[in-house]
């Protein structure tokens, strides 16, 4: 008997596996393991954002393989789900710290406005004046708050949820790869200001980015994520109309 | 382990349900975390039961985030000509967005802080 498969068998096995979710499970947290590999080499520098890097080695792959992402999410959908129960997870972070956050209520909620008007208002009108189209207005408006928020909100006021999640998700690449020289350019050192504007501006994605820093400032991430959402999904849908009037 | 996943779970349940019924622009995991938070604060022992499962949970937050992060890639060709406009706007804003927050809320701890040494000195 031949010891090594031929290649047609390999094929059969690679057309067998392909079909399966299994495939598509495996490569995301393989993907993962290695961008945390890399990320701790780099001694944590934010450029080697672990999300960045495992989702470029899961798109070169798919390409690679040539397999669509269909197919691929039915078996990422798995890891996909769990960012419902961490959601509620972060329920826990945010009990721990709840003396610190009840005596710091009003500056938060005071920062939350503030942040959140500036966000909201820069994107609209950065883009308006470089002649964006209404629609993607209303798709950039709500980018800062967590996905199946901004989504909802930008189907509610003429946007295009999926272009939103573009948006979205790239908003939150870039805030936990940026924040930390955004924070030292303009002086902020307090670990708990520091992760809540993080999460104000990039949700998940720069809370996942504060967790790895501390357990604190993921706290305070966690929390600047929740209130954005709930501030941004009543805000925008009274605001953008104001702001496509005005600008 | 499970019990802690089985507890995020049912919160989760809860806060789709709570929602739905009401049809609320906040999505239910969201309010399954308030939810959440509620009951800690009435039974801290259960808090201290799930808190392990819950924290293992956040350190790998980056995971959940890939095959969304996939999707993205995949479907980028969707903003077409208005790429600089978008790309623009989305970096600028997002700068604005951290620092302002950060500077607005640091300047207000600090008063706050101010007005309690104030106070407690008069």
């Amino acid at each position: 008997m031949n010891s090594h498969l031929p290649i047609d068998k390999l094929d059969a096995i690679w057309v067998y596996l392909a079909a399966s979710p299994l495939l598509g499970l495996t490569l995301t947290l393989v993907a993962y393991l290695i961008a945390l590999n890399v990320y701790a080499r780099a001694k944590h520098n934010p450029l080697a954002n672990p999300v960045l890097i495992a989702v470029a080695i899961v798109v070169v792959a798919l390409k690679l393989t040539d397999t669509p992402y269909r197919t691929y999410f039915e078996g990422a959908q798995f890891v996909h789900f769990l960012l419902g129960p961490a959601t509620v997870a972060l329920a826990l972070p945010l009990y721990r710290q709840w003396d610190k956050l009840r005596r710091g209520a009003l500056p938060l909620l005071g920062g939350l406005v503030a942040g959140s008007l500036t966000a909201i208002v820069s994107a609209v009108g950065i883009a308006k004046l470089l002649g964006a189209t209404p629609q993607t207005l209303a798709s950039l408006a709500p980018k800062s708050v967590t996905t199946p928020i901004a989504m909802a909100v930008a189907e509610k006021v003429g946007g295009i949820p999926s272009l939103t999640a573009v948006l979205v998700i790239s908003t939150g690449v870039f805030g936990a790869v940026t924040a930390r020289w955004i924070l030292n350019a303009v002086g902020v050192r307090e670990t708990d200001v520091r992760g809540f504007a993080i999460g104000v501006a990039s949700h998940g994605i720069g809370t996942a980015r504060a967790f790895q820093v501390s357990e604190e400032m993921g706290a305070f991430a966690g929390l600047g994520m929740g209130l954005n959402g709930v501030f941004t999904a009543f805000l925008v849908p009274v605001l953008l109309p104001i702001l496509l009037r005005w600008l | 382990m499970l019990r802690s996943l089985a507890a995020l779970l049912i919160f989760q349940c809860l806060g789709e349900s709570v929602s739905y019924v009401f049809s609320l622009p906040v999505p239910g995991p969201v309010i399954g975390m308030l939810l959440l938070f509620a009951f800690a604060m009435m039974r801290p022992a259960a808090a201290t039961a799930i808190e392990p499962t819950a924290l293992e949970l956040l350190r790998h937050l980056s995971l959940l985030f890939i095959p969304a992060g996939v999707g993205i890639m995949v479907s980028v060709q969707t903003v077409r000509g208005e790429a600089f406009a978008v790309i623009a706007s989305l970096i600028l804003s997002t700068t604005l967005g951290i620092a302002v927050t950060a500077l607005v809320t640091r300047a207000l701890l600090r008063r706050q802080r101010r007005r309690n040494v104030e106070e407690s000195a008069s």
